[in-house]
């Protein structure tokens, strides 16, 4: 990269030998799918009966990608032996390459790891496994790279696609939360990449606290006139690298997600200078199996064939079966058994072997293969994986069952249901909606609150049950899953409450803040209760935000704003002050005078203000101060606000650099005594005597405030007329009666 | 075509100063040897609107433009003029004759514009759409990247308005007149969520030429009295209320002049913040419509916008807005004004009818009016020189306006310089960068 120039044409020569590669991350890093993915991989879970990493390497091989790399972390060796088998080892033009790491946490761990290896030379293409997509590759890979040849900050290309969130949850069809992006529409280069909820965050977990406005510098238009808002495109988690991003990894090594550290971290640098640009596509599909409610979306989208040709009968052609596309998207592999009387409603598919009893009906549902289903059962909007054994009656909805799982005569299933591999539900037992069950016991220590920390919870799962990976052999069903505080090894003493009469499992306890997220990212539909309750919401949001807008409206919007501004910050700052003050005059531990005069200090330049603010801010501190204790009658109060003065005075003083901060504590009082606290009102010409005694202001800087009274409106000289005999008597006394006057006191 | 138009004619400006006098408002300022006024109002007779209300601030200023109104436009156009308060605002001045109003719609346009973007195709935009307002956006000449660069920001840091659009330019979404070029700005979420997606564009200018719906702004003007301005606050205003969130079905869908009619109900409904939502979504949007990059488009709101627009005027871009025939010099010279020996006028200059000029002057990228004596050795450079001016011999006048009347005596020199309305400027007097104007008698 260092030689450029003359010899650029020579160079591009050059890199046209360079195969293009993809880098594909067979961890997901997150635990969305747990507790399915204790046991096995997601990159392996069946999306329409083939394992989701098939649709990846599927769409990369055909998309002319070269080498590929697939980086697996957790379960690695469960996904080394799927792909040893699968067919993707021993292609002409694709070789697939595995890398291993245990150790990594994020898939910024998992790039750096890949950047120490050396393997990548040229641009490559990341994704995860979990993708799906059929868009061509070269129309974007062009772009990039005529982007880099003139820039060379263009470091990477992500892929967009239009997708509007649902007004009412803020959240794609996908699960995904809303995303907001800024682009310039004639460069494509991103500008803002921002998820409104960001996942990981606690606060954002409550309904209501999705963000009112979206603030943006006004600096991005210095290069640009025009710029492009939109939360309707959808990222696809498509992106086109250049080797640097590998490199920017390593440098910043605590960067750890791709979006949230990654690409904000790059679009907030300017001493860089590196560039990200987006790809729109229209015509082609691509989306990113992220969360539980997306598998479900993107089943549909296979099954209705819009990601053609990653369809089921094209890709589960295997050689033993094929499976057969029927009239309204109905498809059956070989083997398939169905009573008469069964009904098989479209968009739905049959794996091989599966059977299907008397009066049966399936719907919107994928079943996988060697699945026994008994009589007068109802499935709807279900995926079922391989060997399931459903008795009779049962009833199914939207509902996840993975390999080997039971489920008994007259068991329920509520929507959003997930039972893990080989879990027991009991007969006529009825799970409630959002459960999720599982043979592994759920991990006792969840500190979730993290998604960096998501792979540790992840590895110690595996540690607890050395046994895993499980694999499909029946063998280790009921096996000896040694819990470490329950002693489940022995097998049947499972809470019946939980899955029922001879059912087996254990219900996984929703994780604290998850409960309210469970609809959110769960394959059941959303709930009408729910719409309504965000419906509410909104209303209450607009009522708001009408005030907002009636507010905004009074008169001169900006300049209000900025008093209003600037008010705010005086009252912190006096706030601060005050509080400052007080832990020094209850004597909280050891704060002594010092140390709130060095503690105002850093505030007055922390909050950019004068010494005047800061006694003005102090003088009120002590009168609160005064206030607190009981005053019944003004003399009292007199009396308390001479004691404190006489204790802080002195404190006062520190601030006191000049006649004009005199001033301004005069005003303070002032105002003091006119807004807040009427109480001293009659006692002004008593405290202000008693200020210029102890030597707080001075003569000079209460003459100069009398004489800037004078002036004022009548309204205004109520205090100055209370002590015109003491201002009077300050201006004809001559020194010594000061003197005098001041040993009386 | 049922239109009215409302034009805001102006008075004694302040930033004009010290150019207006009480016997010539800013209207009537020579603009090319035109009164401002006149480009208005060709405009809108141009696309065969003839009901015209002219607003002037200030009764003596519109006896001023009235009497010249009638006696230019005596039986071309159906013009009112109106004179209202002086401290008035514009929605302020558009609520003190919105009595005036029956058309469905009118448009309302700054008595200061000079421009040839037809206004029949904003108003016929603006009723395409079924708008509650559409405004006329046109591109800025200059990036705003050379803005910055140059010293133009420092003349007009206000003018940096950030306008947000929706995907096929048609429908006005978020107003901002910027007001400090370096603060962030906000756009509220719903407002995306409702759309989807915005363009935030910089690089237009709000030519203050709008179409309304009668009874809609009626109704608001009449709510809301806090509003003062059409830019800053009206438009503004719409724009927000354009789209809410709630939904109201038994207005969606009825014809629009029930809808209005609904909308007006609702707007003098006490509960009308929350009513407010209701009316989003009667459909009505608030439009615009952005004039072609080859269109003329500008304002006279300043000394600076003065100078230029005269330049303009002469120049190749706009002189067709005129009317005027150019010579092969391409310059606009009247037939019966008088050149002494050497005397020359350089391209994109106009010299008006019966000025006189001396032996070996020499004029250049400036406007000369009517009847000026102009002696020997007087050279003008990038200036406007109004009507019945005298300049003696050896002046020399760059870069400057004056006015009426003003006699230049001998080798004076004016550099950036405004020369009020029969000032008289003694003789080698060299004066730079001053406003210079008469003392009124009180």
């Amino acid at each position: 990269m260092a030689k450029k120039g003359a010899r650029t044409t020579e160079m591009a020569d050059y890199e046209v030998h360079v195969p293009l590669q993809a880098v594909l991350l067979a961890d997901s890093f997150a635990q969305k799918f747990r507790p399915i993915t204790l046991e096995r991989p997601k990159m392996l879970l069946p999306l329409v009966n083939v394992p989701m990493i098939d649709y990846t390497l599927e769409w990369l091989a055909s998309a002319g990608v070269e080498e590929c790399f697939v980086f697996c972390c957790a379960h690695a060796n469960q996904i080394t032996s799927h792909l040893n088998k699968s067919p993707w080892m021993s292609q002409p033009d694709f070789t697939v390459s595995i890398i291993e790491s245990h150790d990594c946490v994020s898939a910024g761990d998992a790039l750096r790891v890949i950047e120490q290896r050396g393997v990548v030379r040229g641009d490559f293409v990341l994704v995860s496994g979990d993708t799906v997509s059929n868009m061509s590759l070269t129309e974007v890979l062009k772009e990039h790279q005529e982007r880099r040849k003139k820039d060379k900050l263009a470091v990477m290309t992500m892929v967009v696609k239009k997708s509007k969130p649902s007004p009412l949850t803020y959240q794609t069809r996908l699960g995904n939360d809303e995303l907001l992006l800024m682009i310039d529409p004639q460069s494509k280069q991103l500008l803002h990449y921002d998820a409104v909820r960001e996942p990981g965050s606690r606060d954002s977990l409550q309904g209501n606290s999705i963000q009112r406005h979206v603030s943006l510098d006004r600096s991005i238009f210095h290069d640009r006139p025009v710029v492009q808002l939109s939360n309707n495109l959808q990222d696809c988690h498509i992106d086109i690298c250049s080797p640097e991003v590998l490199l920017l990894f390593t440098d910043n090594f605590d960067y750890q997600q791709l979006r949230r550290d990654f690409v904000k971290g790059l679009l907030s640098d300017e001493i860089m200078g590196n560039k990200i640009f987006t790809y729109e596509i229209s015509n082609e599909y691509a989306a990113r199996v992220d969360n539980l409610r997306a598998y479900d979306v993107v089943s549909q989208d296979i099954i209705h064939r819009w990601t053609y040709p990653m369809v089921p009968d094209i890709l589960c052609a295997g050689p033993k079966a094929s499976m057969r596309l029927e009239r309204c998207n109905v498809y059956k592999e070989g083997g398939v058994i169905l009573a008469r009387t069964a009904m098989i409603g479209e968009n739905t598919v049959l794996g091989e072997d599966t059977t299907v009893g008397d009066n049966s009906s399936i719907q919107q549902s994928v079943i996988g293969r060697g699945c026994t289903i008994g009589k007068n059962v109802v499935i709807e909007g279900c995926h079922i994986w391989d060997d399931v054994r459903i008795e009779d009656y049962v009833q199914l909805r939207y509902s996840v069952v993975c390999d080997g799982a039971t489920v008994k005569k007259g068991a329920i299933l509520e929507p959003g249901v997930v039972l893990s591999f080989r879990v027991v539900i009991g007969s006529e037992f009825r799970v409630p909606a959002y459960s999720k069950i599982s043979m592994v016991p759920q991990p006792t220590e969840e500190d979730s609150s993290d998604e960096e920390l998501e792979y540790a919870d992840v590895a110690s799962g595996r540690a607890d049950s050395p046994r895993s990976p499980f694999t499909e052999d029946q063998s280790t069903r009921n096996g000896s899953i040694s819990g470490d505080e329950d002693d489940t090894a022995e097998g049947p003493n499972w809470d019946p409450i939980e899955v029922g009469e001879t059912g087996a499992g254990y219900r996984w306890a929703v994780r604290d803040g998850g409960q309210e997220e469970e609809w959110r990212h769960s394959v059941a539909p959303i709930p009408p209760e729910k719409i309504q309750e965000i419906v509410a919401a909104n209303r209450e949001h607009d009522v708001e935000e009408v005030d907002y807008d009636i507010r905004a409206l009074g008169g001169q919007d900006s300049l209000e704003e900025e008093e209003d501004e600037d008010e705010e910050e005086e009252d912190d700052f006096e706030k601060e002050v005050a509080e400052t003050f007080l832990r020094a005059a209850r004597g909280v531990s050891g704060v002594q005078q010092e140390h709130v005069v060095i503690e105002v200090n850093s505030l007055k330049l922390a909050f950019n203000k004068t010494f005047a603010d800061c006694a003005g801010a102090m003088f009120k501190a002590i009168i609160d101060l005064a206030l607190e204790a009981p005053h019944p009658t003004a003399k009292e109060l007199l009396s308390i606000t001479k004691d404190v003065f006489s204790r802080w005075g002195s404190l006062l003083c520190k601030f006191l650099k000049g006649s004009d901060d005199e001033h301004e504590v005069l005003l303070t009082f002032e105002e003091i005594c006119i807004e807040s606290h009427k109480e001293f009102a009659p006692l002004f010409s008593q405290v202000l005597h008693m200020l210029y005694d102890i030597e707080v202001v001075s003569e000079d800087a209460i003459i100069a405030w009398a004489s800037e009274k004078q002036y004022a409106d009548e309204s205004d000289k109520v205090f100055l007329k209370q002590s015109e005999k003491f201002i009077q008597w300050l201006k004809e006394a001559p020194e010594e009666e000061d003197e005098d006057e001041e040993d009386d006191t | 075509m049922n239109f009215q138009v409302v034009v805001l004619a102006g008075g004694l400006s302040k930033t004009m100063y010290p150019l207006v006098s009480k016997d010539v408002p800013k209207a009537l300022l020579p603009v090319g040897n035109r009164p401002l006024l006149s480009y208005v109002l060709e405009l809108v007779e141009a696309s065969n609107i003839k009901d015209i209300i002219v607003v002037v601030s200030g009764d003596d200023a519109a006896l001023c433009v009235g009497n010249w109104v009638t006696e230019a436009f005596h039986d071309r156009l159906r013009v009112e003029v109106s004179g209202v308060s002086e401290d008035l605002d514009t929605a302020e001045a558009l609520r003190a004759v919105s009595h005036l109003l029956t058309a469905d719609d009118f448009l309302v346009v700054s008595g200061d514009l000079v421009c040839d973007v037809p206004v029949g195709a904003v108003a016929a935009a603006h009723r395409r759409q079924g708008a509650l307002v559409t405004a006329l956006l046109w591109p800025h000449p200059s990036t705003p990247n050379s803005e910055t660069a140059s010293g133009d920001k420092t003349k007009q840091p206000t003018t940096f308005d950030i306008i947000g659009l929706n995907s096929t330019h048609q429908q006005l979404l978020y107003v901002s007149t910027g007001m400090q070029s370096a603060r962030d700005f906000q756009v509220r979420s719903s407002l995306l969520r409702a759309v989807g997606q915005m363009e935030i564009r910089t690089d237009l200018v709000d030519a203050h030429l709008y179409a309304f719906n009668r009874l809609l702004v009626q109704g608001v003007l009449e709510s809301r009295p806090g509003q003062k301005s059409i830019k800053h606050d009206l438009v503004p205003y719409l724009v927000r209320s354009q789209l809410g969130l709630g939904v109201s079905s038994t207005i969606v869908g009825s014809p629009l002049e029930d809808r209005v009619e609904n909308v007006n109900h609702l707007l003098d409904a006490e509960a009308f913040g929350k009513n407010r939502l209701q009316v989003a979504h009667s459909g009505l949007k608030c439009s615009t419509y952005i004039a072609s990059k080859d269109r003329y488009c500008s304002r006279v709101n300043s000394l600076q916008a003065y100078l230029d627009v005269n330049r303009d005027l002469a120049g190749p871009e706009a002189i067709h807005l005129t009317g005027y025939t150019v010579s092969t010099q391409n310059n606009v010279i009247h037939e019966t004004s008088e050149m002494g020996w050497k005397s020359t006028v350089g391209p994109y200059c106009m010299l008006g009818d019966g000025s006189t000029l001396g032996e070996r002057c020499s004029i250049k990228r400036s406007v000369v009016g009517r009847h000026c004596r102009i002696g020997s050795n007087v050279k003008i450079i990038n200036s406007v020189v109004m009507n019945y001016v005298t300049v003696e011999d050896g002046s020399l006048i760059q870069n400057s306006i004056i006015c009426s009347n003003v006699i230049l005596q001998e080798r004076s020199m004016l550099k950036d310089c405004q020369v009020g309305p029969g000032y008289v400027v003694g003789p080698r007097m060299e004066i730079k960068g001053e406003a210079l104007a008469k003392k009124e008698k009180l």
